[in-house]
C-alpha cells in the first residue's frame, strides 16, 4: 500500500498496515548505517527543519542524522537563541517557516497538540517529534521495530509498561501502536502515575510490578521526571519509588521470564527506574533501541517527502 | 446595526404569540408599548396615531431575555470587548440585560469602578447593564472588598468569578455580611488545588489527548461546600456555571432541605461534551470544562425540573492571539451572547428536550426573580424589554459578522433554525 498522509503525528491515527509500511521501510534502510559511505540519494534538494521547543539530546540528532544520510538539506531550530525565547509566538514562528518552504518539519513541543496544530498551519508534511504527554509516534515505531526483530513478529506478544504512564507520550503511543498491531499491552506503576480510564485504551493495570513482569514478553521501563513527583503530591520520595518500581536483577530474575527483553526509552535514570546492571545486562535492548531509531527516522521522512521507498536502496 | 431608532414614541407589536411565563401566558396576544412601558396587552388592540407597528404574526414575544453572567472586559480590556461592543453583542443576541462579572482592570471591587461601567452602560450600551462586585479585594481571596458601598452603587450580586474563594471561613463571612442586601453570592465553584494545570474534563479523553484533566470532584466538592456554608449562614449562595452531574444532584439536594442554593447553567455544557476537544481547538477551552454526555443529560433535566434556575452565557471575549496557539497556554472561555439563543432553540427546544416555555422561563423571568432585576414579565406598567424570536429562521453562525469585539466561538459553521427577531429595550428597537 502506498502511504497517502501529509503528516505523522499520533499513532492513534494509524491503521495496522500503515504502521507495518512504516516498520517495513525502516526496517529496509538499516543497512544504510553499516556502509562505509552512509549516505543515498533520496531526499536530495529537500529540505528538513527540526523544530525543538523542548531541550533533546538522542531525538533531535537521531532526526539529523537520518535527514543527512539521506541527503536532506538539514535545519536545527531550537528554542534557545531563536525568535521563541524573544516572545514570538509558535503559530507566528510556524508561518514564518513556512515562508521558507521547507518539505518536512519535525517539531518537539512541551503542549500536547503542538505537533497538530503545526501541520494545520503549514502545507508541508510535519512530524510530531513528542507533543507535551500526548504523543512521540517514531519512538514507538522504533521499539516496534526493535521488538519484532529480536522475536520476529508482534502479533501476541505481551509487553509491560512500567512507571509514569499518566505524563507519557511514549505510553501512549506504543499503546496504540502495540494494539492496533495484536498486542497486550499492560501498564503499571503507582495509581497516581496511572491515568484515568486508561483501560478504554484497552489496556490491563497492574499495580505491583511482580504482577506486571510476570509472563511477559517486553518490560518497558519509563523515565521518571522525578523533578515535579513530590511537589505535585504523586510519590512519597525517589528511595520509595525506587524500593517499590525499580526494576532490579533480583527482581527480574524472581519474577519474570528467562528470555524477557527489557527497554526504555531514555535518558535512563539508574538506580531510580532501572538498576545498572539491568540497563547494561544481556536483556537490555536499549541500545538497540537508539540505532533502529536512525532507520525508522529515515523512512518516516522518506515517506512523508515524497520520494519512492525504492529510491533509497 | 443596533441602536435606539424608536425612541418615545408608541409601539405596538402586533399577532405573536406571547409566552409570559411570570404570568401564565401562552396565547396570542398585541403588546402596546408607551412611554417606554408596557400598557396594555390584549388580543386586539387598536394601533394609537404616530404608533410603529411591528407586525409579529408567527413570532414568538417574550419578556427581554437577562444574561446574569457575561465578561464586558471594561475597564482594563477593551481589546477583547467593551461596554459597547458587548451590549451590542447582546442585543443582537436577543437579550435585553446583562450582569458583568468583576474581574476588569481595575478590579470591580470599590464604588467607583462600578460608577465607571454604569457610566459607561449610560453613554455607550443598548441593553441595560447591571455590574456584579467582587467578594475580595482584587479578587485576591484574602480580605472583602467594600461589600455595602458596592450594593449601595448598584452592583445586584458578588462574585470573584473566574477564581473560588478558597478560604472557607471568608466566605462565610461574605455571605454573613450581604445578608441585609438581599444580594446572593455567587460562587465560581472549583478546588483549586484540584485544578491546577489543568486544561479539560479529566476523562479518558484527557488521558488520550494528554492533557491535565480536571476531575468532575472539584466542582462539586466546592459546590457542596458553598451549599453547606449558604445552611449555616442562611444566605443565597447562586452557583454559576454547573457543569457536572455530580454539582446537579447536590444542588437538588440542598433545594430539597431548604437551602436558598440557585444554579445557572451555560448553553455550551448543555449541548458540547469533552469529545469536541479532540482537535486541540482553544475554543473548546473554558472553566469549568466541557464534561461529559452523563453531565450535560443530568444537566438538561435539572434545567427543565428546575433544580437549575437560569440560563446564563458566561460570555469571555478574548482575542485571537489568545485563543490560536498551544491548548495548554490558551486564555479559558468563549463568547457566547450572540450564539446561546439560536444553539438551545436548535438544539433543545426543537428536538423536545425542553419545552419553549421552560427555555423562556429560564432566560427571562428566573434570572430576573433570583437577582432581584427589573423585568423578566410582560405586564402593564412593567418596563418594555421585549424579546422576540422566529423558531423558523435558518443561519449559519459566522464568527466574523459578531457584533462582539471577539470571536472564540467553538460554534462557528454550526447551521442553526431558530434565531431572535428583534430585541426591545425600555420600548426601543435595539436590534431587528
Amino acid at each position: 500500500m502506498p502511504w497517502t498522509r501529509k503528516d505523522l503525528l499520533a499513532m492513534r491515527d494509524l491503521d495496522a498496515a500503515e504502521i507495518t509500511l512504516l516498520i517495513d521501510t525502516a526496517a529496509s534502510l538499516q543497512e544504510i548505517a553499516t556502509r562505509e559511505i552512509k549516505k543515498v540519494p533520496a531526499l536530495r534538494g529537500k529540505t528538513i527543519v527540526n523544530l525543538f521547543y523542548e531541550a533533546s539530546t538522542r531525538t533531535r540528532t537521531s532526526f539529523e542524522i537520518a535527514g543527512k544520510w539521506l541527503s536532506a538539506d538539514v535545519i536545527n531550530f531550537s528554542s534557545s537563541g531563536s525568535s521563541a525565547s524573544k516572545g514570538e509566538s509558535f503559530v507566528d514562528t510556524a508561518k514564518n517557516i513556512a515562508a521558507m518552504s521547507p518539505d518536512v518539519v519535525v517539531v518537539r513541543h512541551s503542549a500536547a497538540g503542538a505537533a497538530a496544530l503545526l501541520a494545520r498551519e503549514l502545507t508541508c508534511g510535519v512530524v510530531n517529534a513528542g507533543d507535551g504527554a500526548h504523543e512521540h509516534p517514531t519512538q514507538a515505531l522504533l521499539d516496534l521495530l526493535t521488538i519484532r526483530e529480536k522475536k520476529g513478529h508482534l502479533d501476541g506478544l505481551h509487553v509491560a509498561i512500567v512507571g509514569d504512564i499518566a505524563h507519557s507520550r511514549v505510553a501512549r503511543s506504543n499503546i496504540h501502536g502495540m494494539r492496533k498491531l495484536g498486542m497486550t499491552v499492560t501498564v503499571a506503576g503507582p495509581p497516581t502515575l496511572i491515568p484515568p480510564f486508561v483501560q478504554e485504551l484497552g489496556v490491563k493495570v497492574a499495580y505491583r510490578l511482580e504482577d506486571a513482569i510476570r509472563d511477559v514478553d517486553v518490560i518497558m521501563m519509563l523515565r521518571l521526571q522525578h523533578e515535579r513527583m513530590m511537589a505535585a503530591g504523586l510519590i512519597p520520595s525517589l528511595r520509595e519509588y525506587a524500593h517499590y518500581w525499580g526494576l532490579t536483577l533480583d527482581r527480574l530474575q524472581a519474577h519474570a521470564r528467562p528470555d524477557v527483553l527489557i527497554m526504555h526509552p531514555g535518558p535512563v535514570n539508574r538506580g531510580i527506574e532501572i538498576s545498572p546492571e539491568v540497563a547494561d545486562g544481556p536483556y537490555s535492548l536499549i541500545l538497540d533501541q537508539v540505532a533502529k531509531g536512525v532507520a525508522v527516522r529515515m523512512g518516516v521522512l522518506l515517506l512523508l517527502a515524497g520520494s519512492k521507498t525504492g529510491e533509497a536502496a | 446595526m443596533s441602536a435606539r431608532v424608536t425612541g418615545g414614541t408608541a409601539l405596538l407589536v402586533k399577532n405573536g404569540r406571547v409566552i409570559d411565563p411570570a404570568n401564565g401566558v401562552d396565547a396570542v396576544q398585541d403588546v402596546l408599548v408607551e412611554s417606554n412601558t408596557i400598557t396594555q396587552m390584549d388580543p386586539k388592540l387598536p394601533a394609537p396615531e404616530g404608533a410603529e407597528i411591528v407586525d409579529a404574526t408567527g413570532k414568538i414575544v417574550c419578556p427581554g431575555f437577562i444574561d446574569i453572567h457575561v465578561h464586558l472586559r471594561e475597564p482594563g480590556y477593551e481589546y477583547k470587548e467593551t461596554v459597547a461592543t458587548g451590549t451590542r453583542a447582546a442585543a443582537a443576541g436577543g437579550f435585553t440585560a446583562v450582569c458583568c462579572m468583576a474581574n476588569t482592570d481595575p478590579v470591580n471591587d470599590n464604588r467607583s469602578v462600578t460608577d465607571y461601567i454604569l457610566a459607561r452602560a449610560r453613554s455607550e450600551g443598548v441593553v441595560r447593564v447591571h455590574p456584579i462586585g467582587a467578594v475580595t479585594r482584587g479578587l485576591r481571596g484574602e480580605e472583602l472588598a467594600e461589600l455595602a458601598e458596592l450594593a449601595e452603587a448598584g452592583c445586584v450580586a458578588f462574585s470573584d468569578d473566574g477564581k473560588p474563594v478558597m478560604n472557607a471561613s471568608l466566605y462565610r463571612h461574605a455571605m454573613e455580611y450581604v445578608l441585609p442586601f438581599g444580594v446572593p453570592v455567587i460562587s465560581h465553584a472549583e478546588d483549586a488545588h484540584l485544578t491546577r494545570g489543568t486544561s479539560m474534563n479529566e476523562g479518558v479523553v484527557s488521558t488520550e489527548l494528554g492533557l491535565d484533566g480536571a476531575p468532575a470532584a472539584a466542582e462539586d466538592v466546592m459546590v457542596a461546600r458553598d451549599i453547606l456554608l449558604a445552611e449555616l449562614t442562611g444566605a443565597h449562595i447562586h452557583i454559576a456555571h454547573l457543569s457536572t452531574a455530580g454539582a446537579v444532584r447536590l444542588v437538588r439536594d440542598g433545594k430539597s432541605r431548604g437551602v436558598h442554593v440557585t444554579a445557572e447553567v451555560t448553553p455550551h455544557h448543555l449541548v458540547l461534551t469533552e469529545d469536541a476537544v479532540r482537535e486541540y481547538d482553544p475554543n473548546t477551552k473554558m472553566s469549568p470544562p466541557l464534561r461529559t454526555k452523563r453531565d450535560t443529560e443530568a444537566l438538561v433535566e435539572g434545567l427543565v425540573d428546575g433544580t437549575i434556575d437560569c440560563i446564563a452565557t458566561d460570555h469571555a471575549p478574548h482575542a485571537l492571539s489568545e485563543k490560536e496557539g498551544e491548548f495548554d497556554h490558551a486564555a479559558f472561555g468563549i463568547v457566547g451572547l450572540e450564539t446561546a439563543v439560536a444553539v438551545l432553540l436548535d438544539r433543545l427546544v426543537r428536538p423536545g428536550w425542553i419545552p419553549l416555555s421552560t427555555l423562556v422561563a429560564r432566560m427571562s423571568s428566573d434570572p430576573a426573580r433570583l437577582l432581584n432585576l427589573p423585568g423578566g414579565r410582560l405586564t402593564a406598567g412593567a418596563p418594555a424589554d421585549i424579546t422576540i424570536l422566529d423558531l423558523d429562521a435558518e443561519h449559519v453562525v459566522e464568527p466574523a459578522r459578531f457584533r462582539s469585539r471577539s470571536r472564540n466561538t467553538p460554534f462557528g459553521g454550526w447551521r442553526l433554525r431558530g434565531a431572535p427577531w428583534m430585541t426591545i429595550v425600555g420600548g426601543s428597537v435595539v436590534s431587528r
